[in-house]
């Protein structure tokens, strides 16, 4: 049941040891970074003066933006020609958040991974088809090295092309599927336009849901209507990817693999730390990274440390699923959006008007985005065809920024109802 | 002669005609035509009142994005082939007709067909020449159309 049980089940106080030891030496090896040496040497940091976990506290943290300004290889801490690997957070363009990994990342981050999936019971008798996208996104490629770390058939089917994904799960007798959970829903619909029932007609029995925020009543749905085990996945490309934290067959939080990171849960206002069961914003620290260390990154993910041992016997603490943001980032269907990056590209065209609000609902089973966008009271000449073609042109426009299709509604100017102070530009309304 | 459209850019949405038409019928100005097109979520109404300026002015004034614009409002004998003279003509001159619509002026005798084009001086000078009578807004604003009662 244990893909390392040395480790999974190391003593508390060993681990502790272990995390001081990976952290000393990841401090040592991030100084030599352009970006850690200088801000060491600015903030007269002495990595060498680290004597306990706590002392941590004592460096400044880092940021999404940080990475962005010292992009492309200011945190790279291994000679070029030792990087083997490039990985992009999705839905940024231009100044993406790049992550460079040598052999050896690759190799701790899919032993990690296969971790992952061992613990929730695959085997190498498995079948597993990989319905994610291969490319800069982790979690195609980190899920798909994992498998085969385990020596499971691994089907790369990629994302999309249902019907091809219900043949092959058909054709292939696949056991084990990762998934983004509201692409799992929709499936669903598919297999009943079929008439196939996967409860029935697919020897599925496990799914790795992720790269997507979801609730326990969505994964219990998906549970009911595969009737196989939906276990959360918890990552983010600059930990990596996938591999970060996981459920364990108890089902109660996810374990975050603390022989890799060094997890902090913040007040993200004050930034003290908070005790374990409060909740806050996770902050984490590669512990096995020499490609390009991050240090105490501010993930903007709120959750908790659930106080006390897991009954599966694993010492390493679990986080509870993530409740949302510090910061105004959007996921849907797996990417990241930040309304400022609309903002950015609305105001570009010409024809659209001041404001504009962005509403995301989940119909049927999909995610969809909506943007109201006012229009400008110039632009508008009496012709029909002209302002059908501003809305096509919103359309691409947000489509090649964001990678995602929205739906466009051009509204009157001034319509949209404008807040006190800050202005509401995102209006949620998925539920379970 | 040229006229004026009033076009008025609107959601696509129940109460959106009746704010227009409240507002005209509070200022006592006469519609003479009316057309609406939509796509999808939007849509753009299109009318021909008695006093487009002022028309202009009192919807901007409630808030609503209005745009005046340039059109042709044909007299044509309301009669079979009123219309295919004038389509005919606009073919054979290789003008391209955007938007159209029509109203009957006394039936049986005289209708107005209201065309936005895309070469408007042209077409307002070969009509001119082919012995159409197009009417301006003093011309739209005398007229009262019948109601072709039989």
């Amino acid at each position: 049941m244990y893909w390392e049980k040395d480790i999974e089940t190391i003593e508390r106080k060993k681990l502790d040891e272990l995390q001081l030891t990976r952290l000393k030496n990841t401090l040592a090896k991030a100084g030599k970074s352009f970006y850690y040496g200088k801000k060491f040497k600015e903030q007269k940091i002495d990595a060498g003066a680290v004597k306990s976990l706590r002392d941590i506290q004592k460096i400044p943290f880092t940021t999404k933006d940080d990475l962005r300004e010292n992009w492309p290889y200011g945190l790279v801490a291994s000679h070029k020609d030792d990087l083997v690997r490039m990985h992009s957070s999705s839905g940024t363009t231009g100044r993406a958040t790049v992550i460079f990994h040598t052999a050896d990342d690759i190799a701790v981050w899919t032993n990690l991974v296969a971790r992952c999936m061992y613990m929730a019971g695959m085997r190498k008798s498995d079948v597993f088809q990989n319905m994610m996208t291969y490319g800069l996104f982790t979690g195609g490629l980190g899920f798909h090295y994992g498998a085969e770390k385990i020596g499971a058939l691994v089907i790369p089917a990629g994302a999309g092309n249902s019907k091809r994904q219900i043949q092959l799960m058909m054709d292939f007798q696949t056991t084990v599927v990762h998934v983004i959970p509201s692409y799992a829903l929709h499936l669903s619909t598919v297999f009943s336009e079929l008439h196939i029932d996967p409860r029935r007609d697919t020897k599925v029995r496990i799914a790795f849901v992720g790269a997507e925020p979801h609730t326990e009543k969505m994964r219990k749905k998906i549970e009911d209507i595969y009737g196989y085990k939906a276990f959360n996945s918890y990552g983010l490309s600059e930990m990596n990817g996938p591999g970060v934290a996981f459920e364990c067959p108890e089902q109660q939080g996810m374990h975050i693999w603390e022989d890799s990171f060094l997890a902090e849960i913040i007040d993200p206002q004050t930034f003290e730390p908070v005790a374990d069961g409060a909740e806050g914003e996770l902050v984490l620290t590669t512990l096995q990274r020499d490609g390009m260390p991050v240090i105490r990154y501010r993930t903007k993910d709120l959750t908790r440390i659930i106080p006390g041992r897991c009954s599966c016997g694993r010492t390493h603490r679990r986080i509870e699923r993530i409740k949302g943001r510090t910061d105004d980032m959007l996921i849907i269907k797996g990417v990241n959006i930040f309304p400022m990056q609309i903002e950015k590209k609305l105001m570009e065209i010409p024809g659209v008007g001041t404001n504009f609000l962005i509403v995301l609902s989940r119909d049927e089973f999909n995610d969809s985005m909506t943007v109201k966008v006012e229009v400008n009271k110039e632009y508008f000449s009496g012709e029909l065809k002209k302002m059908e073609m501003l809305r096509k042109k919103i359309v691409e426009e947000l489509k090649s920024e964001i990678l995602i299709t929205p739906k466009i509604d051009l509204v009157e100017p001034d319509s949209i109802p404008k807040g006190e102070g800050k202005a509401v530009r995102v209006i949620d309304n998925r539920k379970d | 002669m040229i006229a004026y459209q009033l076009s008025i850019f609107a959601e696509n949405k129940p109460g959106k005609l009746a704010k227009v038409t409240g507002v005209l019928a509070r200022e006592n100005i006469s519609i003479r035509a009316t057309t609406i097109s939509t796509s999808d979520t939007f849509g753009v109404i299109s009318l021909i009142v008695d006093d487009p300026q002022r028309a202009e002015a009192v919807l901007t004034g409630a808030g609503m994005t209005v745009h005046l614009r340039r059109v042709l409002a044909v007299l044509i004998p309301d009669k079979p082939g009123g219309l295919d003279k004038l389509t005919q003509l606009l073919l054979k001159e290789e003008i391209n007709i955007n938007n159209a619509y029509g109203f009957v002026l006394e039936s049986s005798q005289k209708a107005v067909f209201v065309v936005d084009v895309d070469q408007m001086e042209k077409a307002e000078k070969v009509l001119e020449k082919n012995g159409f009578q197009t009417l301006d807004t003093q011309a739209l604003s005398a007229i009262e159309p019948s109601c072709g009662s039989k």
